[in-house]
C-alpha cells in the first residue's frame, strides 16, 4: 500500500473560476517530497520567473508534505510557494496549526492558485465539495473576524480557514496569510499575492484519512523520534518552558542581537523581552501546532494596566482575550530591533500583527529602519506623524496598525525596507538581502550566518540555514562563531537538510533534537520509498538547485550574494562581539565551490545533471 | 479495579496526537474525524480541553440501548459497543449526556470509547500527561474540575469583572 501522498492536486483558476482535481505527479513527488521542494517544482515547469508577483500571471502553491497529518511530531506543516511580492524572488512560507492537515484529510496532496478573482473571493474546501464563493462581505475584516465569519456561515463543524487581514488586501509588501488564528505563512509578501488575487481566505474541513505504507515500522520510528525530542534539552525542556524567546539573553548576551537597525548589537533592557520574563510574567499556556510534542507557541494576556495603556480604539472587543506570542524573530524585530523593551507592547503589536496580516520581522525591520532614518535627520515629525525614535512602543503600536492600511506614514513602512530606504534615497540602512530585511541574528557575530543569509534563495531569512545551532548553541557540536572557517560547509548541508525537511511537511524546529537519521525511517515507512539519508540530503540539494536556478532565470545572478556595508564595513561598536565584521567574501568562494557552482555563483551544468535539473 | 480516563486540560496544548491515536487504533490510518477523543480549542480564553467518554457509572447509552448490545467489559470495566448486537438505532448518542457517543455513517453501529482493551492509545499519545488512565474510584475528577473552574469564575466576578 502506498502512503503519505492523497495522489491529488486541487486546481483553481480564480479568473475563469474552473475547479479542476488532478492526479499529483508522483514523479515529481518522489523527487521533490511535498511542501517547499514539490511546490518550488511545480511553479518551475508551470511558470514564467519573470512576471509581475502581483500579476494574475503568478501562481500560488499551497503544498503539505507526505508526512503533514500522520502523527510524526512537528507533521503540521505546509508550505506556500510562489513569486514574493516583497522579494521578486521564489518564496516558500511555511506554516503549523492545523490547516496543511485539514487540506490532506480533505484529500488533496496540493492547491495551486491560477489568476484573479474578479470579485472578492474565497474559497470553501469540504472534501470533494469545493466551492468559489463571494468575499465582499469579508473584505476589510480582520483575519480574526474573517475567521469566525467563515466558520459560523460554512456551517461545518471543525473548519479550519487561512486568510488574509487588511494588509493583504492593501498589498502591503511583507503581508502573511494566517491560518488558525496565530499560525501564519509570514514571510516575502505572500498576502500581497493572495490580495492581488481578490482571494480573501481558504476554508478548509476534511473527513479522510492519510494512510502510511508500512505502519509498523513507522510507528517504532515515530515513537523513537519522539522520545528523541523529549529528551533533548533544547526540544524537550527550553523550547517548552520559555518558546523561542528563550534565545533573547542567550543571543544578546553573545553579542548577537541586532539593536537600533543594526547599530548596535545588544540591547540593555534584552531581558525584559526575554522569554523568562514572558513566563514569569504574562503566560497563560503553551500552543501546540497540529501533532507537535515541543509546544513552542505561547499564549499570552496582558493586565488591566497594560489593556488600558495599549487600547486601541478601533478594536476594542479584542480586550481580555488570550492572544498567541510574541516569538523569538518578533520579539526582536519590534523590540530590540527598534529599541524597545516593553514587553507589553510587544505582546499588542504581535497580536496586531497576526490580526491584520503581516510580518512582524519585515514589519519590525522596515520601522527600525525609519526610526534611524528620523534619528539621523531624514524624517521628521511632519513625514511620519508621531516621533520615531529608538525606544517608542507608542510609535510601534501606531504604525502596526498605521501599515496594515496604508495610512499616514503606514504607506511608506508597507513597502518594506528596501523601498523605503531607496525613496528617500538612503538605500545604506536597508538591512536585509534580495529586498527580505533580516531576522534576529547579527550576521558580524555568527559569521556564517552571513552566509547563510547572503546566499538564502527567498532573500535574508534564519530558516534556511540554522548554523546559530553549531555557532552560538552548539548542536550539533560547537563551532567558533567569529570564525569563518567550516561555515561554508556547514551552510551547504544546513541548506540541503532543511529544505528536505521543508518538503517532507515537517518543522524545522525538530532539527534541534534530531537530524535526517531519525527522520529517514519515517519517511520511507510512510511512503513505502526506500530513501536513505544520503538520498535525502541529495534531495534537499536538488531542491536549493531549483530555487536558484528559478531565481536566476527571474532576473538575479551570484551577484545579488552580499550583504549590506553596514555588516562587513561597520565593526560592532561594544560588547563581547566588538570589533567584529562579518567577512563574506572569505566564505563565499568556498561555497560556491561546495555547491559546484562557477565562480560567479552559477550552477554548473555538471551539477544540475547531476541533481536531475538539466 | 475498574480504570477510566482522567483529563487534565490545563496541560494540554491542544497538538491532537490523541486525535491522532484513537483513529490510527481503529483504522490503521491517521483519520480525527473519526476519532472517539475530541480536543475542543477556544483560543481567546487559552483553554484546550479533549474530552471522551469517562465510563460514568450511570451509563446511560446502556440503559437506552433497546437491544442490550451495550455491555460491560469484564477485564476494564469499560462500556463497550457489542457490533453484532447493534442496530444502530442511535439512541444512546441521545441518552449519552456528555455527546461522546459517536455513530459511524459507515457501519451504521455505534461507536464509543472502549479504552482500547485496556491500553488507551490516547493517553500513550498524549506528550504532556493531560491524559491519565487511572482508578475510576479513585476520586470525582469532573465534580473536582467543576469546582474550581467554578471558583475561578466567581472570583472573577467578585473582582469587578476583570
Amino acid at each position: 500500500m502506498s502512503g503519505g501522498w492523497i495522489g491529488t492536486i486541487l486546481r483553481i483558476n480564480l479568473t475563469t473560476g474552473q475547479i479542476a482535481k488532478e492526479p499529483l505527479n508522483m514523479d515529481w513527488a518522489k523527487e521533490f517530497l511535498g511542501g517547499r521542494g514539490l511546490g518550488a517544482k511545480y511553479l518551475y515547469e508551470e511558470m514564467d520567473p519573470t512576471i509581475d508577483p502581483l500579476s494574475p500571471e503568478n501562481k500560488m502553491n499551497f503544498v503539505t508534505g507526505p508526512m503533514t497529518g500522520t502523527n510524526a511530531s512537528t507533521s503540521s506543516r505546509f508550505t506556500v510557494v510562489t513569486k514574493g511580492a516583497l522579494t521578486n524572488a521564489i518564496t516558500t512560507s511555511n506554516s503549523g496549526g492545523t490547516w496543511g492537515p485539514e487540506l490532506k484529510f480533505a484529500g488533496y496532496d496540493m492547491l495551486i492558485l491560477e489568476g484573479r478573482a474578479a470579485r472578492p473571493s474565497y474559497i470553501w474546501i469540504y472534501n470533494d465539495e469545493v466551492e468559489i464563493r463571494s468575499a465582499e462581505h469579508l473584505w476589510g475584516k480582520t483575519t480574526w473576524e474573517t475567521d469566525d465569519i467563515i466558520r459560523e456561515e460554512g456551517g461545518v463543524h471543525d473548519t479550519v480557514v487561512s486568510c488574509i487581514g487588511p494588509a493583504g488586501e492593501k498589498l502591503v509588501r511583507f503581508s502573511a496569510i494566517v491560518n488558525d488564528r496565530h499560525r501564519a505563512a509570514g514571510r516575502s509578501g505572500v498576502g500581497a499575492v493572495m490580495g492581488s488575487k481578490n482571494l480573501k481566505a481558504i476554508a478548509v474541513r476534511g473527513t479522510g484519512a492519510v494512510p502510511v505504507s508500512d505502519p509498523k515500522s513507522f510507528m517504532a520510528s515515530m515513537w523513537t523520534m519522539k522520545d528523541k525530542l523529549v529528551e533533548h534539552p533544547v526540544t524537550g525542556e527550553g523550547l517548552a518552558a520559555y518558546g523561542t524567546a528563550v534565545l533573547v539573553n542567550i543571543i544578546n548576551e553573545s553579542g548577537a542581537l541586532p539593536t537600533n537597525n543594526h547599530q548596535m548589537s545588544q540591547l540593555e533592557g534584552a531581558d525584559n523581552i526575554s522569554g523568562e520574563t514572558l513566563a514569569d510574567t504574562r503566560l497563560v499556556a503553551n500552543k501546540a501546532c497540529f501533532s507537535c510534542t515541543i509546544a513552542c507557541g505561547r499564549v499570552s494576556e496582558l493586565p488591566g494596566e497594560a489593556q488600558d495603556k495599549f487600547l486601541v480604539t478601533t478594536r476594542p472587543h479584542n480586550w481580555k482575550i488570550a492572544v498567541e506570542g510574541p516569538e523569538y524573530e518578533n520579539a526582536w524585530a519590534m523590540g530590540a530591533d527598534c529599541g524597545i523593551d516593553d514587553l507589553d507592547a510587544l505582546i499588542k503589536a504581535n497580536a496586531l500583527c497576526n490580526e491584520l496580516g503581516m510580518d512582524p520581522i519585515s514589519f519590525g525591520a522596515t520601522l527600525a529602519a525609519a526610526m534611524e532614518m528620523y534619528e539621523k535627520g531624514v524624517l521628521n515629525d511632519d513625514q511620519t506623524g508621531i516621533p520615531f525614535n529608538f525606544g517608542n512602543s507608542d510609535a510601534l503600536i501606531a504604525m502596526t496598525e498605521a501599515t496594515a492600511y496604508r495610512e499616514g506614514f503606514g504607506d511608506e513602512l508597507a513597502e518594506g525596507s528596501k523601498r523605503m530606504c531607496d525613496k528617500f534615497e538612503r538605500p545604506e540602512f536597508f538591512m536585509g538581502v534580495r529586498g527580505q530585511e533580516f531576522p534576529a541574528y547579527d550576521a558580524r557575530a555568527i559569521q556564517g550566518m552571513g552566509l547563510g543569509y547572503a546566499t538564502s534563495n527567498r532573500g535574508a531569512c534564519h530558516l534556511k540555514s540554522y548554523t546559530v545551532a553549531p555557532e552560538i548553541l552548539g548542536i550539533p557540536e560547537k563551532m567558533d562563531p567569529a570564525a569563518t572557517e567550516g561555515k561554508a560547509g556547514i551552510t551547504k548541508i544546513f541548506q540541503d537538510a532543511t529544505s528536505t525537511v521543508d518538503s517532507a511537511g515537517l518543522c524545522i524546529f525538530l532539527t534541534f533534537g534530531v537530524g535526517l537519521e531519525e527522520m529517514q525511517p519515517q519517511l520511507a515507512a510512510v511512503t513505502g520509498i526506500n530513501y536513505t539519508v544520503e538520498n535525502l540530503l541529495k534531495l534537499g540539494e536538488r531542491v536549493w538547485n531549483l530555487e536558484r536556478i528559478w531565481n536566476h532565470k527571474a532576473g538575479f545572478s551570484g551577484k545579488d550574494d552580499t550583504l549590506p556595508k553596514r555588516l562587513t564595513e561597520e565593526p560592532i561598536s561594544d560588547g563581547p562581539t566588538k570589533g567584529q565584521v562579518n567577512r563574506l567574501s572569505e566564505m563565499l568562494p568556498e561555497y560556491y565551490e561546495a555547491r559546484g557552482w562557477t565562480s560567479d555563483g552559477e550552477p554548473s551544468e555538471a551539477k544540475l545533471k547531476s541533481l536531475g535539473l538539466e | 479495579m475498574a480504570k477510566s480516563l482522567r483529563i487534565i486540560p490545563e496541560k494540554c496544548t491542544g497538538c491532537m496526537q490523541c486525535e491522532l491515536a484513537c483513529s490510527w487504533v481503529q483504522t490503521g490510518t491517521f483519520q480525527p474525524s473519526r476519532s472517539l477523543i475530541r480536543v475542543n480549542i477556544f483560543d481567546e480564553q487559552a483553554s484546550y480541553a479533549p474530552y471522551t467518554c469517562f465510563q460514568c457509572n450511570e451509563a446511560w447509552c446502556m440503559n437506552a440501548c433497546p437491544v442490550n448490545a451495550i455491555n460491560i467489559d469484564e477485564d476494564t470495566g469499560a462500556k463497550v459497543v457489542l457490533d453484532q448486537s447493534c442496530v444502530g438505532c442511535g439512541l444512546c448518542t441521545i441518552a449519552c449526556p456528555f455527546g461522546t457517543m459517536f455513530y459511524s455513517p459507515d457501519t451504521h453501529k455505534a461507536l464509543k470509547c472502549d479504552l482500547c482493551g485496556g491500553d488507551p492509545g490516547c493517553a500513550s499519545a498524549c506528550p504532556t500527561g493531560a491524559i491519565e488512565y487511572v482508578d475510576s474510584e479513585s476520586g470525582d475528577w469532573l465534580g473536582d474540575w467543576a469546582e474550581k473552574v467554578n471558583s475561578k469564575y466567581i472570583d472573577s466576578l467578585d473582582g469587578g469583572g476583570a
